[in-house]
């Protein structure tokens, strides 16, 4: 789908690079000749939102990290000091911290659109499994970022965290150890998620050339989940796809605008404002928001090896879900079955996420089991036996017939 | 059509039983505090410069006999967006203090505070302080940032939407407001002290303002309801200095980014267009056997 470069340089200077290295032609052929289905919606916008967070991140966090100092004494204080001395310092944390939680909240629902849509069946699961390694970075990314604030949160959340690896039989200590550089979460714990929460997004940024070279080579999946059959089912990537994701990112720049600037400790967690202490445990330890369902399905499981399986089963299956979905058709627009066991399957993730932010007693840990039991039969169960028993809608035949269709 | 309707009746009451869950667990909790109108909430909020002098007249006199404010500077009293303290008013004010140093030869000495020394700590370190106290008493430079109460489902949502970022502060002002006669069937431990606000009850700080305790000079009210509100408010501005620029900056993306989105609106609109509407539709033709 890449396809060839009809990339035919004016400029003599370009002409040179050309025939020594054709960027260009890899540039135009990928970024503006790029072939996109005409009927992607707007979710579809949410890969390019991504992109636009990760350089954020990676811009604020550079600047950032000239300002912190990565030590348990005057980690905490130095953060303050960004807020409080270093010109504009309140705005580069809030974007950063901020940041972190829109990042999130875009991939979400890039994922949520993509199992929508079927994007991860054949020919596009190496695609897929490179968005659930970006996921695995990212997620190690915000927990060691939150730990560098130092607070009361960080610390405890970095000594639970790293203490899910105690489960592990036989070498759970010692990995633990490992972890730590010493017998408790200190100054070479924080010194090494220093230095991996700074080398992490370049990787994640490798990575998200894959996952962009894989999507190039397999094409956008669309809303039909049928594939461009001729030149009138697809649009050049410039200028449809850059206006269109421009605007996109624009309004998503707005609601992390309105995070930024009006509700900044929204997102954020009040003890994470006390210096960290190891003598005072919190009265509650939450993760941040978008760890909350995995941190719900982990205390819904009574025993703790159990649970520290299930939480990794659980973003784990993800890469699995090419195959676990037996059904030939992609899109949930003619799946209507599908379609209601996937909103269902939203419900659990909110619902559990909502749950991993209370106390794990009475009846939320019931519920939290049910909601987990669900999470887990959606892909072993459900997906499977969908494949096989589930009445599909009639495909159109093409992605402009469905578009003129849908007009008419 | 049923099986959407199903969906819809299973997630309301999903949502509904989520909802009535907190209910059950909420009630050995402490109340709420009451929500306070603050200058400084909301888009356009800004401090209340005569409050923040007020409130740290409190500080001063009362609060840091126990508390530090170790991120704070004399020369913050004079920075924008803050009480409003001129830079001599702000050095005349550093000056009473006596601050720790050392001498061109080493030795230890105490000289007259400048702008830019920190609000030195009432206690040498952590063990002293709680020694004195029974328990270290929190500094004071992120406090109002660092204490809030529970808003619960659905208030946290709405949350987002109003804009409310004042639980520290009301919640402050809370405690100070909340001490009273433990009811009969709580057993206070020994040296605790009862507030109706404090979660468990039990607070080690005895009730630290009373009515007529400190002289205000501007004719407020010299009652416990404006001192708490005085302090918390300056509480917060100790905690997040920042807050009138990151308002007056935070209007101006606002602006920037609605007129941005706009422009890019029209243009992807003029882009599409020949997409969304073939000409050939508008000439009543068949766009499937004519080329884009």
């Amino acid at each position: 789908m890449s396809g060839h470069s009809t990339y035919q340089p004016q400029n003599k200077v370009m002409q040179w690079l050309e025939t020594r290295l054709p960027i260009g032609g890899l540039i135009h052929s990928s970024f503006v000749a790029y072939p996109t289905p005409r009927n992607l919606n707007y979710w579809w916008t949410f890969g390019g939102i991504l992109s636009f967070m990760l350089g954020v991140q990676i811009i604020t966090g550079i600047v950032l990290a000239m300002h912190y100092t990565a030590h348990v004494d005057l980690a905490f204080r130095s953060v303050e000091m960004i807020m409080r001395d270093v010109n504009y310092g309140w705005l580069l944390r809030y974007v950063h911290a901020t940041g972190a939680s829109m990042f999130f909240l875009a991939v979400y629902i890039h994922m949520f659109r993509g199992i929508y849509y079927g994007s991860y069946k054949a020919p596009r699961e190496v695609l897929w499994i490179l968005g659930v390694i970006i996921y695995l970075l990212m997620m190690a990314t915000g927990f060691m970022g939150y730990v560098l604030v130092w607070g009361q949160m960080s610390f405890w959340a970095a000594t639970v965290i790293t203490n899910l690896f105690s489960a592990l039989p036989g070498i759970g200590e010692a990995i633990v150890t490992w972890l730590w550089g010493g017998y408790a979460v200190g100054n070479p714990t924080l010194n090494r998620f220093f230095s991996l929460h700074y080398l992490l997004p370049f990787v994640i940024a490798g990575v998200v050339v894959l996952h962009v070279w894989a999507l190039h080579v397999a094409g956008q999946n669309n809303p039909t989940g049928i594939e461009p059959k001729s030149d009138k089912d697809t649009v050049p990537f410039t200028p449809y796809a850059t206006a269109k994701d421009s605007f996109a990112i624009a309004v998503f720049c707005i609601l992390f605008a309105w995070f930024v600037f009006y509700i900044p400790g929204y997102l954020g967690h009040a003890d994470n404002y006390i210096p960290a202490n190891p003598a005072v445990t919190p009265a509650e330890i939450v993760p941040e928001w978008y760890y909350l369902p995995f941190y719900a399905i982990l205390r819904s499981i009574p025993n703790k090896l159990l649970g520290v399986l299930a939480l990794f089963s659980s973003i784990g299956i993800l890469a699995f879900l090419p195959w676990l979905d037996t059904s030939r058709v992609r899109s949930a627009r003619y799946r209507p079955l599908f379609k209601q066991f996937f909103w269902l399957w939203v419900i659990a993730c909110i619902g559990l996420g909502y749950l991993g932010s209370k106390p794990p007693e009475g009846a939320y840990v019931l519920i939290s089991r049910i909601f987990t039991a669900y999470y887990f039969g959606f892909f072993i169960i459900i997906l499977p036996l969908l494949g096989i028993f589930e009445k599909t809608k009639p495909l159109p035949n093409s992605i402009s017939d469905s578009v003129l269709k849908a007009k008419a | 059509m049923t099986m959407t309707r199903n969906l819809i009746a299973l997630s309301l009451a999903a949502g509904v039983a989520l909802a009535a869950l907190p209910a059950a667990a909420q009630q050995a909790e402490s109340p709420a505090p009451p929500k306070l109108s603050w200058s400084f909430s909301g888009p356009f909020g800004m401090y209340d410069q005569a409050q923040l002098q007020r409130g740290f007249k409190i500080y001063r006199e009362v609060c840091s006999n126990c508390h530090s404010m170790d991120f704070l500077s004399f020369r913050n009293l004079a920075d924008p967006g803050g009480p409003g303290f001129s830079e001599a008013q702000a050095a005349a004010i550093a000056a009473e203090y006596k601050i720790k140093d050392v001498d061109d030869k080493g030795q230890p000495i105490e000289r007259a505070g400048r702008p830019a020394d920190y609000f030195p700590a009432p206690f040498p370190n952590a063990a002293a302080a709680a020694a004195a106290n029974g328990v270290a008493p929190p500094d004071m430079s992120t406090l109002a940032k660092a204490r809030t109460y529970s808003r619960g489902f659905p208030w946290f949502i709405f949350d987002m939407f109003t804009q409310y970022q004042e639980q520290g502060p009301d919640y402050i002002h809370g405690i100070l407001t909340g001490y009273e006669d433990p009811p009969k069937d709580f057993k206070l431990p020994e040296g605790g002290h009862y507030n109706k606000y404090f979660p468990g009850h039990n607070i080690a700080m005895p009730q630290p303002l009373q009515d007529g305790q400190v002289t205000y000079d501007d004719g407020s009210p010299q009652t416990l309801a404006q001192y708490s509100k005085d302090v918390a408010a300056f509480l917060m501005w100790a905690a997040e200095p920042k807050l009138e620029q990151r308002h007056r900056i935070g209007f101006q993306v606002m602006i920037f980014l609605i007129v941005l989105s706009g422009l890019l609106y029209f243009t992807k609109k003029k882009v599409w267009h020949e997409v969304e509407a073939p000409r050939e539709a508008a000439h009543g033709q068949d766009p499937a056997k004519t080329t884009l």
